[in-house]
């Protein structure tokens, strides 16, 4: 569109980068909408100890795995963002794949374990314990979904040693989806 | 001075209106010294030829007493409302008196169910009479009621009693009134219930004693005389 | 960022851009601005000719409204529910946050633009595709959405109860696409004016229209989280038939309640605080005073909407909340009325001292004061969970935060875009029509509204789309008071008629704005160019005092801009 970027966006009055900045506003209102979310669930789980039956259900063993692959796509965005800051675009790039492909493991994992337990008859309407296992879950994969989108998007740039920044601002990002799996484990899964 | 718009019909009514009384005064009277100030400002200091505008920055003392003395009196006021706010709640909703009677209130779409437990004054027994948009109670007696839904929320308020409350489906909300004054009264739903909410209304019948008895007699099931 | 020479704009002459990108697809934060400004107000006519056909119906019952017909319950019910719905969601917050936002924030912190101009362009996208959405929702199989715009389920969850199978799905698809549209412009708001200050503006030098925007945006930020989680928990259970709101299923219907005024009522704040802001600017220069105690101002806005999070409950006490809450939030409620009070005082102490010129935007602004103290006022009513249980639901509620949202949304706009038009369009609104459309909006206003607050003292329940069916509702005195109301409304319709001439009218043959200064005021965007080119300022503005420094003594001019050295 032939236009550059404007001069607001090179300021720095707070002394941290708009786009650092920017992302942590982000996650601020993410943590609301989660934070809602796990609110209600939890509210109600207290007002019914029976959930507990349902939960009982839950894969703790896939979903211990799937935090594994969450924990270890957030070591290899962070060595990205670590290239990337020293310019060594190759090595970036293959750790942003590296990251999306943890992603992806992950997406199967949940895929398999949802698809069990749609089988076994345990589907969003079953109870309100699974009608909050789904939509919390779902929530949380569209996240991981948007995360894999932007960081393709950012591989491209970085190939071409270009935004090179914004490695370190989808690592915050990727963090954050990382941190949210680690209140819905124990929540969803661990909690029987 | 509610009483000039609409009557009051129930024991606590009263507490109501005088509650509204002392937030009229109060917050009537800072409305009043507040709009007066505004008017005689602007026509005070309207611009004339020559007068330049003072430069006030409203950060030393003697200039920011002029906002904390009225901060500081609204903060009294607001104590006398709240406290007899809520005086005026906990008698009307938090504790309830001894019930003289009970009925259930069964609010559905779009249509006010009651039912009353007859002559033996015991819910949930024979001779309990079910009506539909009509309740009848008698003068002078401590009711308590159990309120429910069968679908979405409705509202039960009778304006003159000064009651209100949501019925809630999946829960029996539980409240009290002593109807005063003998008469008829609407039954509103309050709470927006799908598109017949407008039509929703009732009719509250206040018996004296000897009337709510003839009309008890007159309504009690056949089943629940035969034997 | 290192030093000024390096904020020279070199790029935006070359290239000629075309209509497409100028306004159809711009990243010039003004035209944004302008797109919001005039989205905003359509749907505000549109909300306008909704209230209309139902004051005819209340008013005249049965009565075939000229321009609509007759009136069924399901689509008053429609009506009021969308009413609602637009003058907050696309009228109100459009235009006092994002309209203003976006063309005010850069322009008076020295910026160029907004520091995301691509997210911006897209927030703005997406909230036209929420408008989209909801006038479709119109037009699907049974009309639009009638619960209300709070939607409390059961009733809007299930088609069987508000039979509207699709108008309340897509009602809550276009809610949830506008909160994202703001979720995405607040961002830019508060990076902008975090990050992108002028040189030498400190905290304390920010325009207090900048500050209330963007602590709006933050307000809205943290409230509205939540709604969002129970909006997809309202349409898990309107589409695929969950339980979440289901009390046959174990779910419950108050926590939809809670979600719903936890946002519902920040949300007031969030439209108050630009409001205030507008009016900020307007009486500090058309009084030529400094504003009276600045980080007073601040401090209450921070008080109010750190106490705003703790007040929700205050709009449930009869709704089958524990009754021990009730007290808290009665405490918290009028608690809330102190820092609010205190503002509008602040406020009112500016015009101490002040050489007052009572122009368009002037009127305006000292209007929003009058009639705001009422909305205020009224409120504690509501707030004394005693009297609540009796003015619960009635007309006195609506008249009280019509009394509120009027002046926000529509008079305080109204001193806003008389003040900044000779900034956005170059030329000037015609003076004496601005005076008629003043008072012709004041009268009809009150007249609307005045009347409603004794027939919801005499016990008129709200969204009832008959009155004859209630015996003591439908008596005379009651009905005439409806009408007066009624006939209000039509007097302030056609007296916008007024203001949608001076406008348009002014916008291309309006007298000229000569200077870049017409009203002498201090904020930077009156260092640029009426209208301002994109990229705004020919040298990026430097800052070297507050906003407000008016008749400052020992100077002979009574203005000192912010930008001047000496």
């Amino acid at each position: 569109m032939g236009t550059t970027t404007p001069i607001a966006t090179t300021r720095s009055v707070t002394g941290m980068p708009t786009g650092r900045l920017a992302v942590w506003w982000v996650i601020g209102s993410e943590i609301v909408i989660f934070g809602g979310l796990l609110m209600c669930y939890l509210m109600l789980r207290l007002k019914f100890p029976h959930w507990a039956l349902n939960s009982s259900h839950t894969n703790t063993f896939a979903g211990g795995v799937n935090t594994f692959v969450l924990l270890t796509s957030s070591l290899s965005i962070v060595l990205a963002h670590y290239y990337a800051e020293r310019k060594e675009e190759l090595k970036a790039f293959g750790l942003i794949w590296a990251t999306i492909f943890g992603g992806l493991c992950f997406l199967v994992i949940k895929g398999i374990e949802w698809t069990t337990e749609i089988q076994n008859g345990f589907t969003i309407t079953s109870s309100l314990f699974w009608s909050f296992y789904y939509t919390a879950a779902g929530l949380h994969a569209l996240h991981v979904i948007a995360g894999m989108c932007l960081m393709g998007w950012i591989s491209i740039d970085v190939l071409q040693k270009k935004n090179m920044h914004r490695v370190e601002l989808i690592g915050i990002y990727w963090h954050f989806v990382d941190l949210v799996w680690i209140f819905l484990f124990p929540l969803l899964y661990i909690a029987k | 001075m509610i009483e000039l718009l609409r009557q009051s019909g129930s024991s606590f009514a009263g507490d109501i209106n005088n509650l509204i009384l002392l937030v009229t005064v109060l917050a009537g009277f800072w409305l009043i010294v507040a709009e007066v100030v505004l008017f005689w400002l602007v026509w005070k200091f309207r611009k004339k030829p020559g007068v330049k505008a003072q430069y006030v920055t409203g950060e030393r003392k003697e200039e920011m007493k002029w906002i904390h003395w009225p901060h500081n009196i609204i903060l009294v006021c607001d104590v006398f409302i709240i406290f007899f706010a809520i005086k005026v709640w906990h008698h009307v909703k938090q504790e309830l008196p001894p019930a003289q009677s009970t009925i259930r209130i069964i609010g559905q779409q779009w249509a006010w169910r009651f039912i009353m437990p007859g002559a033996d004054n015991v819910l949930g027994t024979k001779d309990d009479i079910e009506t539909v948009d009509e309740l009848h109670v008698k003068v002078d007696t401590t009711y308590h009621y159990k309120l429910e839904s069968v679908d979405v929320l409705h509202d039960f308020s009778v304006p003159q009693f000064r009651l209100k409350q949501d019925a809630i489906p999946g829960r029996i909300m539980t409240g009290w009134f002593k109807p005063t004054k003998v008469g008829h009264f609407d039954i509103q739903c309050a709470e927006i219930c799908g598109i017949g909410h407008g039509i929703m209304m009732g009719k509250l019948f206040v018996d004296s004693a000897e009337e709510y008895d003839k009309w008890i007699a007159s309504h009690t099931p056949a089943e629940a005389t035969s034997h | 960022m290192a030093t000024t020479h390096a904020e020279h704009h070199d790029h935006h002459d070359h290239h000629e851009m075309s209509f497409w990108e100028k306004y159809i697809f711009p990243l010039d934060h003004k035209v944004i601005g302008m797109q919001y400004l005039f989205t905003g107000i359509l749907m505000g006519v549109l909300g306008a000719f909704f209230s209309y056909v139902f004051r005819m119906q209340n008013a005249f019952p049965g009565i075939e409204v000229p321009l609509f017909g007759l009136v069924t319950s399901a689509q008053y019910n429609s009506l009021i529910t969308n009413h609602g719905t637009i003058m907050i969601f696309w009228f109100a917050m459009p235009i006092l946050v994002a309209a203003f936002g976006n063309y005010l924030i850069p322009l008076m912190i020295g910026a160029d633009d907004m520091v995301f101009p691509k997210i911006n362009r897209l927030s703005y996208q997406i909230f036209l595709l929420s408008v989209v959405v909801l006038i479709g929702s119109f037009f699907v199989h049974n009309g639009g959405f009638g619960g209300a715009w709070t939607a409390y389920p059961p009733l809007s969850a299930k088609a069987e109860y508000n039979l509207t199978p699709w108008g309340s799905i897509l009602w809550l698809v276009a809610v949830v696409l506008e909160f994202v549209a703001f979720l995405l412009g607040g961002i830019n708001f508060i990076t902008t004016l975090m990050n992108s200050r002028a040189k030498g503006m400190k905290m304390m030098d920010i325009p207090i229209v900048c500050w209330m925007i963007v602590l709006a945006s933050i307000l809205f930020m943290a409230s509205a989280g939540p709604l969002i989680a129970g909006a997809a928990m309202l349409l898990f259970d309107q589409t695929i038939g969950t339980g979440f709101f289901d009390p046959a299923r174990g779910g419950d219907p108050i926590l939809w309640q809670h979600l719903f005024w936890f946002f519902g009522h920040p949300e007031v704040y969030v439209v108050f605080l630009p409001a205030m802001g507008i009016v900020a600017e307007v009486i500090t220069t058309f009084s030529r005073k400094k504003l009276f105690a600045y980080k007073v101002v601040l401090f209450t806005t921070f008080a109010t909407g750190i106490l705003s999070f703790f007040v929700w409950a205050h709009h449930q006490f009869i709704a089958g909340i524990d009754p021990r809450l009730a007290n808290i939030f009665t405490v918290t409620t009028l608690l809330i009325s102190i820092p609010i009070a205190e503002m509008l005082f602040v406020y009112i102490a500016t015009l101490w001292g002040g050489s007052i010129e009572l122009t368009s935007a002037m009127l305006f602004a000292l209007g929003f004061l009058a009639t705001f103290l009422v909305g205020g006022v009224t409120g504690i009513f509501l707030g004394a969970s005693g009297a609540d249980i009796y003015f619960h639901d009635t007309y006195f509620v609506l008249a009280h935060f019509h009394y509120t949202f009027v002046p926000i949304a529509v008079i305080a706009v109204f001193a806003g875009l008389y003040y900044w038009f000779p900034k956005m369009f170059g030329r000037f609104m015609d003076e004496t029509l601005g005076k008629i459309h003043f008072w012709g909006t004041m009268v009809g206003f009150n007249g609307i509204f005045m009347p409603l607050f004794f027939t919801g003292a005499a016990g008129d329940h709200r969204r009832i789309f008959d009155f004859s069916n209630f015996p003591e509702l439908a008596v005379s005195s009651l009905q005439h008071l409806r009408m007066v109301a009624t006939i209000s409304v039509i007097i302030t319709i056609l007296f916008q008629f007024v203001f949608f001439w001076n406008f348009i009218y002014s916008m291309f043959r309006g007298r000229k704005c000569t200077e870049n200064n017409p009203w002498k005021a201090n904020t930077l965007e009156w260092v640029a160019a009426c209208p301002p080119p994109h990229g705004n300022f020919l040298v990026m503005p430097e800052v070297y005092r507050g906003p407000y420094e008016y008749s400052v003594p020992g100077r002979e001019l009574d203005y000192w801009p912010q930008n001047e050295k000496v």
